[in-house]
C-alpha cells in the first residue's frame, strides 16, 4: 500500500470511527435525530432520505478519488498514461444525468415535503387542538393561552397526543422558537404574527430556544415545553389560575423591559386580546406613546446594554 | 466638535488592549524597519503608488493575511468560550464581547480574508494567463485595493475606538436597529463593509472588462484556461450582487443616520426586507468566492496529473449554470422565516440543483486525474482535503436545501459547519493550494515542500476535529452563537474537542508561517530560474519568475488551451528572435492612496457623527477624483531598447 494512501487512511480511519461510536452512543441524546412529536418525525424521516439519496453520489465520488489518486501516482509505471485524453461523451453523459435524475427524485420528495410539512398547515388529530399564542421577549419566552386566559413564563405545557396550534409573535429583535424534538423552528418577528402546529406523540420535558440572536441575553432564551397526560394538563392549568398575578397590558410592558434569568411564572387572567395589542406595539406608534419613548417599545434599553 | 466621539470611547478591555498593543507593536515595528533600512521612497515608488497588478496582487494578500490572523484570533476565543462557558462557569468572555467577536470573526474572514485573497491571485494570475500586460483598468484597480484597505483599516480602528457590531455578520435589523444597538458597532460594520464593497464593485467591472477585451490574439473565450474562466464568472456575480449589498447598507445607514425606517420594527419598517436583500447579495457572495476556487483546482488537478484538463466544455458550461443559478436560490438562507411551502420548496428545488453542476467539476477533476501521472505536492494535497471536507459540507448543504429538515437545523451549529466546511474546504483550501502554486511565479522562489505538507496535514484533521462535532452538537439541538449552555445537555465533551480541533488548526498556521519564513531565509536555494518550477501548462509559466512589469515583451498569436504545454511539446511557434517594440505602462499614482484615505475618514466620521469631517472626506474624495482624472499624463513608455535589455538579461539567467 502506497505511503501517502495509508496515510490518508490512518487520518480518516479514527475520525470515521470516532464520529460513527459518538452517533451511536448519543444516539438518545441527539434531539433532532430523538424525535418524540409527529412533525419532528417526519422531518427526521426526510433528513435520512435525503442522506441516502446523496450517498449513491457520494460514496462513489471517495471511493474513485482515492482510488484514482493511488493508482495513477507518477511513481507507479505500470498504470496507462493518456495524457491528451480530455473528453468522453458516455462519461459527461452519465454524471450529468445520474445526479440529475437523484436531485429530481429528491426535487419532488421535498415539493411533497415541504407541503406537508408547512408550519402554517394545521394538524389533524381526534382530540381538539389546543391554542398557544407565544412572544419572544428580552430574554424570556412569554405563553399565553387565549382558550384558558392564562400565561406563563419560560414554561410551556400542553397534552401528548394533542394538535398545538402556536401563534407565534415578538416585542424583541427576531427570534426563533424552536423545540428540536418536537418540531422545526418558525421564525418570531415584531409586528407579525406567524403559525407552528406541533403534536407531542411521548409525555416529557423537552428544551425549547430561540435560534436567532436577539440581543445581549440570547443564550437565556431557553425554556422547558412539557408534554403531559391530559389529565396533569388540566391541573396545570389550575394551579396557574392560582397565581395572584394579572397580566394587564401595563403589566405585559414591566414584563417586556429588558430582564435575564426569568423564572418560571404564571399569571391568572390575560388582557383580552393581549396577542393583538402586543402586534399592534409595532404598527400603531401611538400606542407606545403612552408607554415608552417616541422610537417605540423598550426605553429603558439604553441602561441595561451598557 | 467631535460628534459623539469622547476619550470613553476608547476601548479598555483585555481583548481590545491585546488588539491594540499588537497593532501598535506591529506598526512601531514597520515603521522602525523602513526607517532603519531607509526604504520609504522604495515602499512609495514601488508599493504604495504602483499600478502594477501583481503589486496590487501582493498588497491584496498582505491585508488578507493580517486580517486572517486577527479573524484565526477571534475563532480561538470563541472555541475557548464555548469549550468553558458551562453551568456555573461563564468562560473567558461576556456575553457582548462574545457577540462582538464571532460579527468580527465572520465580517473579517468573508469580506477582508476571503475576497482579499481571491482578488490577490486575480490581480496576480489573470492578465499573465490571458497573455496581457495589464488590466483594462489599471488605475481602478489601486483604487479598488485602497478602498479595501480602507475597509480593514477602519474595522481594525473599531478595535481601539468604540466597539464593534454585535449582530452577527450580516447585522440582521431590528437587532441591528438603533433601538436594539444604539451604540457605534453597527456603524463600525457599515462603514468598514460599504467602502470595502464599492472596491469589490470596481474590481469587478475591471476584470470583466479584462478578460473579455484584453485577450492575447488567437485566445477565444474557449480556449481560455479555466482559472480565468471561473474568475469571469465570479466578476459578472459580482456586478451584479454588490449594487445590492450597497443599496442595503446605504438604507440601514439612512435608518441609523437620519431616523428613517425602512427596517425598524415600527413605523413601517420591514426587516424582511433587508434580509431578502442581504441574502440576494449573500448568497451570490459566496459563490464569488468558491468560484476562483475552483478554477485554481482545475490548474492545480492538470499540473500535477500532467493532463489536459478532462471536459473543458462541460466545465464552462457548469460556471455558467453555478452562476445563472445562484441568483435564484437566495431564499435557503431564510425558509424558516414563512414564506408559505410553494415558495419555499422552489427555492429550496433550486438550491439543490445547484449541486449538479459542482458535481460534475468533482469528476471532470476525477477524470483529469485518471490515466494522469500524478504528484503529490503540496498544491494537489490541499485538493484532495478539499474533495473530502466539501464533500461532507455539499452534502449537508443539500439536505439543508429540503425546507422541512432545514427547519431543525437552521441557525444551530449543523448550519455553522456546513458552511466552514465549505468556506475552509473549499475557499480556503483552494486558496491555500493557489498561493503554494503561483507563489514562485510571484516571487521568483518556491515554498518549502515538507513544511507545506505538515500544514495541510494540521489544517485537515484540525478541520475535522473542529467541525465533526459541530454537525453532531447541532442536530442535538444546540444553536448558533451561544455564550453559555446548561452542563446537563452533555454538550461540553464535544465543545472540548472542536476546541482542539481548532488548537491543531493554528498549529497548522504556525507551520504556514514557518514556511513563509524559512523559505524566504532559504531563498537562495530554491530559486525559480526557469519561470516554470511545476512544469505548468498555462501562459503564465511562460514569462520569468517574477515577471517583468510588462508581463510579456510580445505578444504572439495563441493557438492551443494549455498554450505553454502545447509550446514545451513543440506543437506550438516559438519565435527565436522576437521584435521588440515600445511598451506603454501605466505611471505610478499616489490617488488610489488619497481616495482610500478619504474613504476611511468619511468613514470614521460618520460612524461618529463628526459632519463637518465627513464633508471634508467627501471633498477630499472629489477633487482627489478631479485632479486625477483631469491628468492627461497617465503612461510611461519603455523603449524597445529598454524591453531588449531585460529580455536579454532574463535569457542569460
Amino acid at each position: 500500500m502506497n505511503k501517502k494512501y495509508k496515510l490518508a487512511l490512518f487520518i480518516l480511519l479514527p475520525v470515521g470511527v470516532t464520529l460513527l461510536a459518538t452517533l451511536w452512543l448519543r444516539g438518545h441524546d441527539i434531539a433532532v435525530l430523538n424525535s418524540k412529536g409527529i412533525i419532528a418525525n417526519r422531518e427526521r424521516d426526510l433528513m435520512i432520505t435525503a442522506t441516502l439519496l446523496m450517498l449513491i453520489v457520494v460514496i462513489p465520488v471517495f471511493a474513485l478519488t482515492f482510488f484514482i489518486a493511488w493508482k495513477y501516482r507518477a511513481s507507479n509505471a505500470k498504470a496507462k498514461y493518456k495524457p491528451d485524453w480530455d473528453h468522453s461523451r458516455v462519461a459527461e453523459f452519465t454524471w450529468w444525468a445520474v445526479p440529475t435524475v437523484i436531485i429530481f427524485v429528491l426535487a419532488v420528495i421535498t415539493w411533497k415535503g415541504t407541503h406537508e410539512l408547512d408550519p402554517f398547515k394545521p394538524l389533524s388529530a381526534s382530540t381538539e387542538p389546543v391554542a398557544i399564542q407565544v412572544v419572544a421577549l428580552q430574554w424570556k419566552w412569554l405563553f399565553i393561552y387565549p382558550q384558558q386566559n392564562i400565561a406563563s413564563v419560560n414554561l410551556v405545557q400542553f397534552p401528548e397526543d394533542t394538535p398545538i396550534n402556536f401563534e407565534i409573535t415578538a416585542d424583541a429583535p427576531m427570534n426563533s422558537f424552536w423545540i428540536p424534538q418536537l418540531g422545526g423552528q418558525v421564525y418570531a418577528m415584531s409586528g407579525m404574527k406567524t403559525r407552528l402546529h406541533l403534536m407531542a406523540d411521548e409525555t416529557g420535558n423537552y428544551r425549547g430556544s430561540s435560534a436567532n440572536i436577539s440581543g445581549e441575553g440570547f443564550a437565556g432564551m431557553k425554556f422547558t415545553a412539557r408534554a403531559s397526560a391530559q389529565t396533569d394538563f388540566e391541573k396545570w392549568l389550575q394551579s396557574a389560575k392560582n397565581s395572584p398575578a394579572h397580566l394587564s397590558f401595563k403589566e405585559y410592558n414591566k414584563l417586556a423591559k429588558p430582564s435575564k434569568g426569568n423564572l418560571v411564572t404564571y399569571y391568572s387572567s390575560t388582557e383580552a386580546d393581549l396577542l393583538g395589542k402586543i402586534v399592534r406595539k409595532f404598527t400603531t406608534p401611538t400606542l407606545d406613546r403612552e408607554y415608552g419613548n417616541r422610537s417605540g417599545g423598550l426605553s429603558n434599553y439604553g441602561e441595561v446594554h451598557n | 466638535m467631535l460628534g459623539r466621539l469622547t476619550l470613553d470611547a476608547i476601548q479598555h478591555g483585555w481583548i481590545a488592549t491585546f488588539g491594540q498593543i499588537t497593532m501598535l507593536l506591529g506598526g512601531i515595528t514597520v515603521v522602525g524597519l523602513l526607517t532603519y533600512f531607509r526604504r520609504w521612497k522604495w515602499l512609495y515608488r514601488n508599493w504604495l503608488t504602483s499600478l502594477d497588478p501583481k503589486k496590487i496582487g501582493v498588497m491584496y494578500i498582505i491585508v488578507a493575511f493580517l486580517m486572517l490572523f486577527r479573524g484565526a484570533m477571534d475563532a480561538v476565543m470563541i472555541r475557548v468560550q464555548q469549550a468553558t462557558s458551562v453551568g456555573d462557569s461563564n468562560g473567558i468572555l461576556t456575553s457582548d464581547q462574545f457577540q462582538q467577536v464571532f460579527s468580527a470573526h465572520g465580517t473579517i474572514m468573508i469580506f477582508f480574508v476571503a475576497m482579499g485573497l481571491m482578488f490577490g491571485l486575480i490581480n496576480w494570475i489573470v492578465p499573465l494567463q490571458i497573455g496581457a500586460r495589464d488590466v483594462a483598468f489599471p488605475f481602478l484597480n489601486s483604487v479598488s485595493f485602497w478602498l479595501f484597505a480602507a475597509g480593514a483599516v477602519l474595522l481594525n480602528v473599531s478595535l481601539a475606538v468604540g466597539e464593534f457590531a454585535a449582530a452577527g455578520w450580516l447585522a440582521y435589523p431590528p437587532l441591528s436597529e438603533l433601538k436594539y444597538s444604539p451604540g457605534v458597532g453597527v456603524d463600525y460594520w457599515i462603514w468598514a463593509l460599504q467602502i470595502a464593497g464599492i472596491g469589490s464593485l470596481l474590481a469587478g467591472i475591471n476584470f470583466v472588462v479584462t478578460i473579455l477585451r484584453m485577450r492575447r490574439s488567437g485566445m477565444t473565450l474557449m480556449k481560455m484556461p479555466m482559472f480565468t474562466w471561473s474568475v469571469l464568472g465570479s466578476m459578472a456575480l459580482v456586478i451584479f450582487a454588490f449594487p445590492i449589498l450597497t443599496a442595503t447598507l446605504g438604507m440601514l445607514s439612512l435608518d441609523r443616520l437620519l431616523g428613517m425606517h425602512f427596517f425598524t420594527s415600527d413605523s413601517g419598517g420591514n426587516a424582511l426586507m433587508y434580509i431578502n436583500l442581504i441574502w440576494a447579495w449573500g448568497h451570490p457572495e459566496v459563490y464569488i468566492l468558491i468560484l476562483p476556487a475552483f478554477g485554481i483546482f482545475s490548474e492545480v488537478v492538470a499540473t500535477f496529473s500532467r493532463k489536459r484538463l478532462f471536459g473543458y466544455t462541460s466545465m464552462v458550461l457548469a460556471i455558467g449554470a453555478i452562476v445563472f443559478l445562484s441568483f435564484i436560490v437566495w431564499s435557503h438562507h431564510f425558509f424558516t422565516m414563512g414564506a408559505g411551502a410553494d415558495v419555499n420548496a422552489f427555492f429550496g428545488i433550486m438550491t439543490m440543483v445547484i449541486a449538479i453542476p459542482t458535481g460534475v467539476k468533482v469528476f471532470n477533476w476525477l477524470f483529469t486525474m485518471y490515466k494522469g501521472r500524478i504528484v503529490f505536492a503540496s498544491p494537489m494535497l490541499w485538493f484532495l482535503g478539499f474533495i473530502v471536507t466539501f464533500t461532507i459540507g455539499g452534502m449537508a448543504g443539500v439536505l439543508m436545501s429540503v425546507p422541512p429538515a432545514d427547519f431543525q437545523v437552521h441557525n444551530s451549529l449543523f448550519l455553522v459547519a456546513h458552511f466552514h466546511s465549505m468556506v475552509i474546504g473549499g475557499v480556503l483550501f483552494g486558496f491555500f493550494a493557489g498561493l503554494t502554486y503561483w507563489f514562485p511565479k510571484i516571487f521568483g522562489f518556491k515554498l518549502n515542500e515538507r513544511l507545506g505538507k505538515y500544514a495541510f496535514g494540521c489544517w485537515l484533521v484540525g478541520f475535522l476535529l473542529a467541525f465533526v462535532p459541530l454537525y453532531i452538537l447541532g442536530l442535538m439541538g444546540a444553536t448558533r452563537r451561544l455564550d453559555h449552555y446548561d452542563a446537563s445537555l452533555g454538550w461540553q465533551g464535544l465543545f472540548i474537542v472542536a476546541g482542539i480541533g481548532v488548537a491543531i488548526i493554528m498549529a497548522g498556521v504556525g507551520f504556514q508561517v514557518l514556511q513563509v519564513v524559512f523559505s524566504v531565509w532559504k531563498r537562495k536555494e530554491n530559486m525559480d530560474t526557469t519561470g516554470d518550477p511545476w512544469n505548468g501548462r498555462t501562459l503564465e509559466w511562460a514569462t520569468s519568475s517574477p515577471p517583468p512589469v510588462y508581463n510579456f515583451a510580445t505578444t504572439p498569436a495563441v493557438n492551443d488551451r494549455d498554450e505553454f504545454w502545447a509550446i514545451k511539446q513543440g506543437k506550438a511557434l516559438l519565435v527565436e528572435k522576437p521584435l521588440y517594440t515600445a511598451i506603454h505602462m501605466p505611471k505610478n499614482s499616489p490617488f488610489g492612496m488619497l481616495l482610500g484615505g478619504f474613504s476611511l475618514t468619511v468613514g470614521f466620521a460618520l460612524v461618529w457623527h463628526i459632519w463637518w469631517l465627513a464633508m471634508l472626506g467627501f471633498i477630499g474624495i472629489i477633487v482627489s477624483f478631479i485632479v486625477r482624472v483631469s491628468d492627461e499624463d497617465t503612461e510611461v513608455t519603455m523603449s524597445a531598447a529598454q524591453v531588449a535589455e531585460i529580455e536579454a538579461e532574463r535569457a542569460k539567467i
